[in-house]
């Protein structure tokens, strides 16, 4: 009996249907837990169903690997999930004509802001060079800052992982911050969400409403374009002037 | 549905095209929302069908960062060994980010109310 249950185990366990329905699983799961925290910041969905997936992983010896053949299905929409943010993005046509200006100006802020702290900061601290180049694209879609960290030289997946922590970190901060600096308008927390916290971020204005929601797509889109073009230009120099190498 | 999730695709398709024929540093998907937000403008607005799959879609974006999420297992050492830089970067930069955005646009966009 025993051997037949760990034969069914090793099969379905190589199988890519274990990770994607875990992956659905742990994420329903995660849902219902910030309901009943009632929408509670820190009770995170991806945070939660992240740290239930590692340890579920952890306690059967399972390579990361072998989830993500499963997983990977979900992985995969992000990408048109990433272009669908063109239609709530139209429905602010009117107010992203008329906000265009001081949009852009933000954005620039903001995404300089985003990368050069960031770097600035963990070179203090003693982060290594990987480390850095991998910490510049931080703020930046998973996919544009994947792309970007390769570049650079830095680990696309640890990348992968501090993308999606300042995602968490943004998402859990944001209604305080927007305390601390009296800030009401909700197309203006939308679009510092989005900049900094990327599509997390975007998740989590869409909660407080659809137009900061639109605004946060907006400046994600907005800020993967910048950084990807500008980055590769900027880091190099501020590397060398921080003396890392 | 099964029509927006085609055009979807078809429009992800043609940034990732685009990308790669330009040597674009900047990602496919990224391209592809950009071109169907000025396909939309163009057109006058998305289809119900449209606004619907895309809706349902972003309903769960959340979900769709989970398995890139779990891979901070494969980094636990370098993690562990780097914990206070990467732990204090993110978080200050990721606040000061939001307050710089956040004062510098409503700066510039002081009180504009908008009458939608």
């Amino acid at each position: 009996m025993n051997g037949r249950i760990n034969e069914i185990w090793v099969y379905l366990s190589a199988s890519p249907l274990l990770g994607l329905t875990l992956t659905l699983l742990a994420y329903q799961a995660a849902v219902l837990v910030n309901k009943r925290c009632h929408g509670h910041p820190l009770a995170n969905p991806v945070l939660i169903a992240v740290s239930a997936l590692v340890m579920l992983l952890w306690a059967t010896g399972t390579a990361y690997r072998t989830y993500f053949d499963g997983a990977q299905f979900v992985h995969f929409l992000l990408g048109p999930a990433t272009v669908a943010l063109a239609i709530p993005l139209y429905a602010q046509l009117g107010r992203l004509k008329r906000m265009a200006g001081p949009l852009l100006v933000a954005l620039l802020a903001g995404s300089l802001t985003a990368a050069g702290s960031a770097v600035l900061i963990g070179s203090l601290l003693g982060a290594s060079d990987a480390t850095l180049f991998s910490l510049a694209p931080k703020s930046v879609t998973t996919p544009i800052a994947m792309g970007i960290a390769e570049r650079l030289g830095g680990l696309p997946s640890l990348t992968a992982v501090l993308v999606i922590l300042t995602g968490i970190i943004g998402a859990v901060g944001a209604q305080g911050l927007y305390a601390l600096v009296k800030c009401e308008d909700p197309a203006v927390r939308g679009f510092a969400l989005g900049v900094a916290s990327h599509g997390i971020g975007t998740a989590r204005a869409f909660q407080i409403s659809e137009t900061t929601g639109a605004f946060a797509a907006l400046a994600m889109g907005l800020n993967g374009l910048l950084t990807a073009t500008l980055l590769p230009w900027l880091m190099p120099p501020l590397i060398r002037w921080l003396g890392v190498h | 549905m099964l029509g927006a999730i085609t055009l979807l695709l078809l429009f992800q398709l043609a940034g990732e095209a685009i990308a790669l024929f330009f040597a674009l540093p900047v990602p496919g998907p990224v391209i592809g929302m950009g071109l169907l937000f000025a396909t939309l403008a163009l057109r006058a607005g998305p289809s119900l069908d449209l606004r619907n799959t895309a809706q349902n879609l972003l309903q769960h974006l959340s979900l769709l960062f989970v398995p890139a999420g779990v891979g901070v297992m494969l980094h636990i050492q370098r993690m562990a060994d780097e914990w206070l830089p990467i732990v204090v970067a993110l978080v200050a930069s990721t606040f000061i980010t939001i307050a710089v955005t956040a004062l510098v646009l409503r700066a510039l966009h002081v009180h504009q109310e908008d009458p939608s």
